[in-house]
């Protein structure tokens, strides 16, 4: 029996999730577009998934346009407002700490004459609203914030800044990116101030190659993938419907317990923290108010050599973001975590059904890896 | 600091002797709409709804949108409560409104003291509040005409409050102090318009929708449903009423002369709607046209159909053009569904040549032609009703 301990990089596909699936592949599997009952039929299984998640958003349906995941959505969102706004607005705030998806991209924005600016954590480790929003101008465009940190579960502001950002400059349009914040934080759109918000099915027990964005209305996107004018002619393309009913179900059965799971995953993270404070040489790197489902520590073995002995025990944590393979990661630098100690960061991520015999396993094969591993 | 909404009534308040019974019927509309948000106190005086948030997670804002769309308030703004002390006022201002004032160019403080116990009158409200605003907020400068933001401080019974945005609300009047109508919804942009537009005058709506499988589409069925859901948010739950209609339009098709078949259509339908009407007790029909829009919608078409009414047919969009009735179509998020391209019951058999100037006698000797009476009450027999509540709890 192996220890999943990496679910910030991905999640087992729940019961409910792959029932659905199946179902629209053997029974729903007409083109959404097609004007008989079959298509009615698809139609109607991606509307309900698409209500599904617009409520768990505080949303309406129309607000939710599926997408391939993440990634995505971070793409569509920053590209579709960078050609729909960004003729005489060539201003972007970021925090210096978002995933490579919206990093990269910015990169590439950054090379068609915007100017990206990116807001680090002060020195205490925190980012403050003020920051971003003194940052923010007449000639700023669009203000990105992830909600969780994907390598450290830091919470990051979102709410205050873009009420704040808001309230100064309606204009500015916010956009949030909530992949490790969704079912495992109970947050609304409207609350948040955003406008728009990227969501991924894979990491919440649905499955792979969906995710979704939510667009607030009354907000323009120039699409990226253009053809058959599906999603309201924002990301053309038949809809997957097996995968979209599968986030869909999964958003279904997950929605309703944030808040108990929330309980549950802190309790387990309690104990983690407690019983690796314990051990000689072990560091947390996660801030004390972060996500209790991501916890980064560092302990004395170079990250890459501590994972593959960990899988060697049937254990799997992951070395920084699992997108970046191993490549050592520069959000933990903006945290304030460099040299020796980022180089042996490890990050464990849990689901409410992680048990107290699993965190005790992994602390003993920690604490022998440290003890007996050379290098 | 404590955040309050304060609700002000549209006409309602110049109501004389009946205005308690209109003002009942918005504080059982207004707490139904609020329910599923978390608990409330509320109270009213002075023709103003005070809306106080008692469960801590009440997001305001969630708050504000839902009563931006209650018929009967005219205005309403989140409001900030303060003691009834200047000192108190000058600090919760300062902190309530900073956001919004260091965003701003002009302002000016608009004081009402409707308490006149309170030792400053109002001019001497403004004048020092405003010096103060001044002081805190160097980006501001005060225009007394034409402002940014206008600060109002009113000091009341128990509080004073300070707000800085008046937000226009539905205006009208109460759903449900008017009766009810029933609305014939045929899933384009006019008829949920004109709903909203007799909603707005507190009556209550019901919907009548007639399908013509297999010339029509599930799908088309659909879409007025999802219109239907999206008119909760205005017109509150409404009764839908889906009437089999395939063989009546057959039936005109093989009977009756083509130029001819629109208007005889409309009179069946405006037939079977009265009977429904009827039976769920509604007052009158309503419908979307507006005249010259197309060739049912003449006067002389408009005649034709009008004739087999017996109860008051309401037209809220009979002088509006298409594009002011995409305005509020918009406004009240129908727009994006009705045009949704599926066939309706309107569409099929449509005359190549209709009959732009008919007249009464030519059509009623048409359509004796057939006898369409059993038909008629097989449809309304069949009818299927469904009913849509408040889309928000």
């Amino acid at each position: 029996m192996s220890i999943y301990l990496d679910n910030a990089a991905t999640t087992k596909p729940c019961r409910e999730a792959v029932e659905s699936a199946v179902n629209a592949m053997t029974e729903n599997f007409g083109n959404p577009s097609s004007l008989h009952r079959a298509g009615l039929d698809a139609q109607l299984v991606l509307d309900n998934a698409r209500k599904v998640i617009a409520s768990s958003t505080g949303a309406e349906s129309e607000n939710i346009i599926f997408t391939s995941g993440a990634t995505e959505s971070n793409n569509l969102a920053i590209r579709g407002i960078c050609s729909a706004y960004g003729k005489r607005k060539k201003k972007i705030i970021v925090s210096s700490v978002e995933h490579a998806s919206v990093d990269e991209t910015l990169n590439d924005v950054e090379k068609n004459g915007f100017e990206v600016v990116r807001i680090s954590p002060r020195e205490d480790g925190n980012f403050y609203a003020e920051d971003f929003i003194n940052a923010c101008d007449e000639n700023t465009v669009l203000i990105i914030m992830m909600y969780v940190n994907n390598e450290t579960g830091y919470i990051l502001p979102v709410q205050e800044t873009f009420t704040k950002v808001k309230k100064r400059f309606p204009d500015i349009i916010t956009h949030t990116d909530c992949v490790q914040a969704y079912m495992k934080i109970n947050f609304k759109a409207g609350r948040l101030c955003a406008d728009l918000i990227s969501l991924s099915g894979h990491k919440i027990h649905a499955v792979k190659g969906i995710g979704a964005l939510y667009i607030r209305k009354g907000i323009r996107l120039i699409p990226i993938i253009t053809g058959g004018k599906q999603e309201k002619g924002i990301r053309s393309g038949t809809e997957s419907v097996p995968l979209a009913a599968a986030f869909g179900s999964a958003v279904n059965r997950f929605s309703k317990d944030i808040d108990t799971r929330y309980e549950k995953v802190s309790e387990l993270k309690k104990y983690l923290v407690e019983k690796i404070s314990e051990i000689d040489g072990v560091e947390i790197n996660s801030p004390e108010n972060c996500s209790p489902y991501i916890i980064n520590i560092s302990q004395n073995k170079r990250s890459e050599i501590m994972l593959h002995f960990l899988e060697s025990k049937g254990i799997y944590v992951s070395s920084g973001s699992a997108c970046s393979k191993g490549q050592q990661s520069g959000v933990l630098g903006q945290f304030g975590i460099t040299g020796k100690r980022a180089d042996c960061a490890i990050r464990i991520s849990m689901t409410a059904e992680t048990t107290i015999q699993e965190l005790d396993e992994f602390i003993n094969a920690l604490k022998y890896g440290m003890e007996n591993l050379r290098g | 600091m404590k955040e309050i909404l304060l609700a002000k009534y549209g006409e309602m308040a110049l109501k004389g002797l009946n205005k308690k019974t209109f003002e009942d019927v918005l504080m059982k509309n207004v707490k139904r709409r609020l329910r599923s948000l978390g608990k409330f106190e509320y109270s009213s005086a002075q023709s103003t709804l005070y809306i106080t948030p008692v469960d801590e997670n009440i997001e305001l804002s969630e708050v504000s949108e839902r009563v931006g769309k209650i018929f009967g308030i005219a205005t309403y703004c989140r409001a900030c409560v303060c003691e009834k002390d200047f000192n108190d006022i000058k600090e919760k201002s300062i902190e309530y409104l900073t956001d919004i004032l260091s965003g701003a160019k002009t302002f000016k403080v608009n004081a009402k003291r409707a308490d006149k116990s309170f030792p400053m009158n109002s001019p001497e409200i403004c004048a020092e509040l405003g010096g103060i605003l001044l002081e805190k907020f160097p980006n501001l400068t005060v225009d007394v005409k034409n402002p940014e933001i206008t600060v109002t401080v009113e000091i009341r019974d128990t509080n004073a409050y300070v707000h800085a945005e008046n937000i226009k609300g539905a205006g009208g009047l109460p759903i449900g102090t008017s009766g009810k109508a029933l609305l014939l919804l045929s899933g384009g942009i006019d008829s949920p318009v004109a709903g909203y537009m007799i909603a707005k005058r507190g009556v209550h709506i019901a919907a009548i929708h007639y399908v013509s499988p297999p010339y029509t589409s599930d799908r088309a069925q659909l879409k007025v449903e999802q219109l239907c859901e999206k008119m909760t948010a205005y017109c509150g739950g409404i009764a839908f009423f889906c009437v089999p209609f395939t063989e009546i339009q057959e039936a005109i098709k093989d009977n009756c002369p083509e130029e001819f078949f629109t208007i005889i259509m409309r009179r069946l339908m405006m037939e079977i709607a009265q009977r429904i009407a009827k039976k769920d007790n509604c007052l009158a029909l309503v419908t979307g046209e507006s005249i010259g829009q197309v060739a049912s919608q003449t006067m002389a078409a408009m005649c034709c159909t009008d004739a087999v009414c017996k109860i008051p047919v309401f037209r809220p969009c009979i002088g509006m053009d298409k594009t002011e009735i995409i305005e509020i179509a918009r406004k009240i998020d129908t727009f994006d569904i009705s045009v949704q391209p599926y066939e309706d019951c309107c569409t099929v058999f449509t005359p190549r040549h209709p009959k732009v100037r008919p007249r009464l006698e030519d059509i009623e000797k048409a359509q004796a032609n057939f006898d369409f009476e059993p038909l008629i009450q097989k449809a309304v027999e069949n009818t299927e009703m469904k009913t849509f509540d408040l889309n928000k709890g």
